[in-house]
């Protein structure tokens, strides 16, 4: 059975999202995969909550605003840009490739090309594999795991004692 | 009559217990108001006078340092059962403190490098710390070096935080007199510290945020008055707690964060990254990427303190 990621999408609402609707009017066949989140603008998506969707088990995020110059409040997908660019540079210190997040401008009138990045990104999560970070931090905590209430009870001495 | 008290360091540096000394005169009064049980930087006592006591027996214990080992989270574990209050004292039993960016790496990283790899150490057999060794009739014992550093509560209930790397003194003296007055406000409460950013009482003049480069506090002498962020120096103060009396800032040192973040923020670290992204003055993504290329180890900048008590809490393995 093929890997079939969850992909979170922040979907800026007066260009993506509309742009998705679009493709949904049109019948455009795009993957499934997508959970779409309508935000009002793609600069009120903190890296916090890219973050808390990867950690609840999304294996990507896509971010898509309106194309520069074009944002509805005029800066806010500047801002997300800016916020992209250094939260890509911190996911490989997680060990979390930065390729699992994207940034993509879509606009109203683009719904064939908001089925095209779906599809794209898709495509190249599934060659990523799932991320399943819990279970990774599950991992690292099993090797620390000591029986403590055995050990409280044993007479181990006193460390300080002389 | 006098309350019972433990106080204990895990993975620490010292500095919160010290910084309860530094309450000076106001030492005398806390000696007046409690007996204390426990107490290894600064007296004498046994493990197994401790594992005597009946549960509950302490009034409150105060926890400083980080779970790093056993060691660390069984003495945790045996202060729960024998205290009515447990508090997280200081940053690193409060959100992980600098042993928590040691997540960034695996138990076998940080092994190899104190034991074999550091420029320092002369070890040609290689040899590491075991957990147990035994010759004849000689065993011994150490406890085991954890692969991830946690915080105290995610290891056992903790009722009061108390933050700061370390704590200022009159803030610890005043959070022992809510214990002693039982004026103790709701489990979970930070106590000891302000509710509000940093950044809202914080004397300096703040403009426009357009950072044009990143740099670092040796770097530059910074303005007086101004913004220290506006300045080019990451400070932590737009998500940090207040509380501290500003001594940072004040003497034109960046905020580093270890009053760990303001109520409403799950991630200091990547709330500061927001913020701090936001504030750069570019927007296209070259100019965007050359700005970001000036600040040096982002990730350990951000997350200095809280690295540990964070949503992802380490590298992933």
């Amino acid at each position: 059975m093929t890997f079939e990621p969850t992909i979170v999408g922040f979907l800026c609402n007066w260009c993506s999202y509309t742009g998705a609707d679009l493709a949904g009017t049109s019948r455009v066949k795009y993957a499934a995969n997508v959970r779409s989140i309508r935000v009002m603008c793609s600069g009120r998506v903190e890296p916090t909550f890219v973050i808390k969707a990867l950690y609840e088990g999304a294996d990507g995020v896509l971010i898509a605003g309106c194309h520069p110059g074009d944002c509805h409040y005029q800066e806010g997908n500047y801002k997300a840009l800016r916020r992209y660019r250094l939260l890509r540079r911190v996911l490989p210190e997680y060990g979390i490739e930065p390729e699992r997040v994207r940034l993509e401008w879509v606009a109203a009138s683009e719904g064939e090309r908001f089925a095209k990045v779906v599809d794209d990104f898709t495509d190249q999560i599934r060659r990523l594999g799932p991320l399943d970070i819990k279970e990774s931090i599950a991992q690292s905590l099993i090797d620390d795991v000591v029986n403590h209430e055995e050990e409280a009870t044993k007479d181990i001495g006193d460390v300080n004692e002389a | 009559m006098k309350l019972k008290f433990g106080i204990y360091w895990g993975a620490a540096c010292g500095g919160c217990d010290v910084a309860i000394l530094d309450t000076h005169e106001k030492i005398l009064e806390i000696a007046d108001m409690a007996d204390i049980f426990l107490w290894p930087l600064a007296m004498d006592f046994k493990y197994k006078k401790i594992r005597a006591l009946e549960d509950n027996y302490l009034d409150a214990s105060f926890f400083s340092g980080a779970i790093r080992n056993s060691e660390n989270e069984e003495i945790a574990r045996l202060l729960r059962r024998k205290s009515k209050v447990m508090v997280a004292l200081g940053a690193c039993a409060h959100i992980g403190g600098i042993p928590g960016l040691a997540n960034m790496y695996t138990r076998e990283d940080v092994l190899n490098r104190v034991y074999r790899e550091s420029e320092s150490t002369i070890n040609e057999e290689g040899i590491i710390p075991r957990e147990a060794w035994s010759e004849g009739e000689y065993e011994l014992e150490l406890p085991r070096f954890y692969n991830t550093v946690k915080t105290l509560d995610q290891i056992i209930n903790v009722e009061y935080y108390i933050p700061g790397c370390p704590p200022v003194p009159l803030q610890i003296y005043s959070a022992l007199t809510l214990v002693r007055d039982g004026m103790l406000p709701p489990k979970g409460s930070v106590i000891g510290a302000g509710d509000r950013a940093l950044c809202e009482q914080c004397p300096r003049v703040k403009e426009e945020k357009k950072l044009t480069g990143i740099k670092r506090v040796h770097e530059v002498i910074p303005d007086p008055e101004k913004c220290l962020l506006e300045q080019g120096l990451i400070c932590l103060g737009p998500v940090t707690r207040s509380g501290c009396g500003s001594r940072c800032i004040k003497s034109g040192v960046p905020c580093r964060g270890c009053y760990g973040p303001v109520d409403d923020v799950k991630d200091q670290g990547f709330a500061m990254l927001s913020a701090l992204a936001s504030s750069l003055d570019a927007k296209e993504q070259k100019d965007i990427d050359a700005i970001i290329d000036t600040i040096e180890d982002p990730l350990r900048t951000l997350h200095r303190f809280s690295l540990a008590a964070s949503m992802l809490r380490r590298k992933k393995v």
